[in-house]
């Protein structure tokens, strides 16, 4: 008669699989990288000289971040929790304000129709001794403004948002509609070190 | 009638675990699948700073990072140094990082290659504005500030 083999104590394999589990658990992150896009300008060529683009002043929404993280908005100190707000004001211009943005013509928009685009750019310009977190608080407002925009259109032409609009087509026509208009002057220095 | 009754009280059958350990392996390989272990070490302190607009990073093949911050090790001083790859580098470094990047991949990828800032909130802009300028010199447009996601307003 064969003898029967002792069968094999598994209870302890769920131990040593739930010890693996912990550690990796523990070791890695998943990985969840967010960021805001930027798209940076193509280099100026120092033998060129740079093509003197005419904009009127009503159409520029300048921006200045000092060296003490103070804000400039259009010559006048601002905050920056006002800033959204006064963005989203300055592109938008509903009662045709001479002192906000000016509007193109009328174009023809896929799915949306007849639209203005407004003209108006924002310019921002920090000093070399800005910090990086009040820089990105900056760019935060502004994003937020034209995303507002673009969200509020939305709303009204296709009763979602932006984000949540199915159609890339649609998201397409938004963007023209509102094109996120940032520009960065060239830095300046004038902080100097410290 | 006493012959019907059983001498012994019923016996719970005992659960088989057999089939637990095979359970908490199909765990372990979906975490170890989906997560990554970071490749490069940091040599810098990086705390990103908040933003609400913040959007994913996809493909993460063809993200390259840049990190910024000041060195966790004080003997490479207190100012905030870049870090590529392994590495701490000077901003005139970042041309041929750009470059080696770029050669990695495939020829049909080479323009959707995003440059991810990974930055220090106590960083002063004068390293990442030459940082930048060294990336457009460099061809390199597209490019991606590394934030958490938060409200900074609710936050302070």
């Amino acid at each position: 008669m064969a003898r029967k083999t002792p069968e094999l104590n598994t209870s302890s394999m769920a131990d040593i699989s739930f010890l693996l589990l912990t550690f990796f658990l523990l070791t890695s992150s998943i990985n969840t990288d967010l960021g805001i896009n930027r798209l940076l300008p193509p280099p100026l060529i120092p033998t060129e000289i740079p093509p003197d683009i005419k904009i009127k002043k009503r159409n520029i929404f300048v921006v200045l971040i000092n060296t003490y993280d103070q804000l400039l908005v259009r010559n006048r100190p601002g905050d920056i929790r006002t800033l959204r707000k006064e963005v989203k004001l300055f592109v938008k211009n509903e009662l045709n304000d001479p002192n906000l943005s000016e509007k193109d013509e009328s174009i023809n928009i896929p799915h949306i129709g007849a639209y203005q685009v407004s003209k108006g750019i924002v310019s921002l310009q920090n000093d070399r001794g800005t910090s990086y977190k009040m820089y990105i608080q900056v760019q935060n407002e502004l994003t937020a403004a034209f995303n507002e925009l673009r969200d509020e259109l939305s709303m009204e032409k296709f009763g979602a948002k932006y984000e949540d609009l199915k159609n890339v087509e649609y998201q397409k026509s938004i963007r023209t509609a509102i094109p996120l208009k940032i520009s960065e002057a060239e830095p300046k220095d004038v902080g100097g070190k410290k | 009638m006493s012959r019907f009754r059983k001498d012994e009280k019923p016996k719970v059958p005992g659960i088989n675990t057999g089939s637990m350990s095979d359970i908490i392996f199909m765990f372990l390989f979906f975490f170890m699948v989906i997560t990554t272990i970071r490749e490069t070490t940091l040599f810098v302190k990086i705390r990103v700073p908040m933003a609400t607009e913040v959007q994913k990073l996809e493909k993460k093949a063809l993200v390259s990072y840049i990190y910024i911050g000041k060195p966790t090790n004080t003997i490479y001083g207190v100012e905030p140094r870049i870090q590529l790859n392994d590495v701490f580098a000077m901003p005139t470094d970042i041309a041929e990082f750009v470059f080696v990047e770029k050669t990695g991949r495939s020829e049909q990828d080479r323009p959707f290659i995003t440059f991810a800032l990974k930055v220090d909130e106590e960083t002063k802009m004068g390293v990442v504005t030459d940082v930048k300028q060294e990336l457009r010199y460099a061809s390199a447009f597209k490019i991606n500030y590394s934030t958490r996601k938060g409200d900074f307003f609710r936050s302070e």
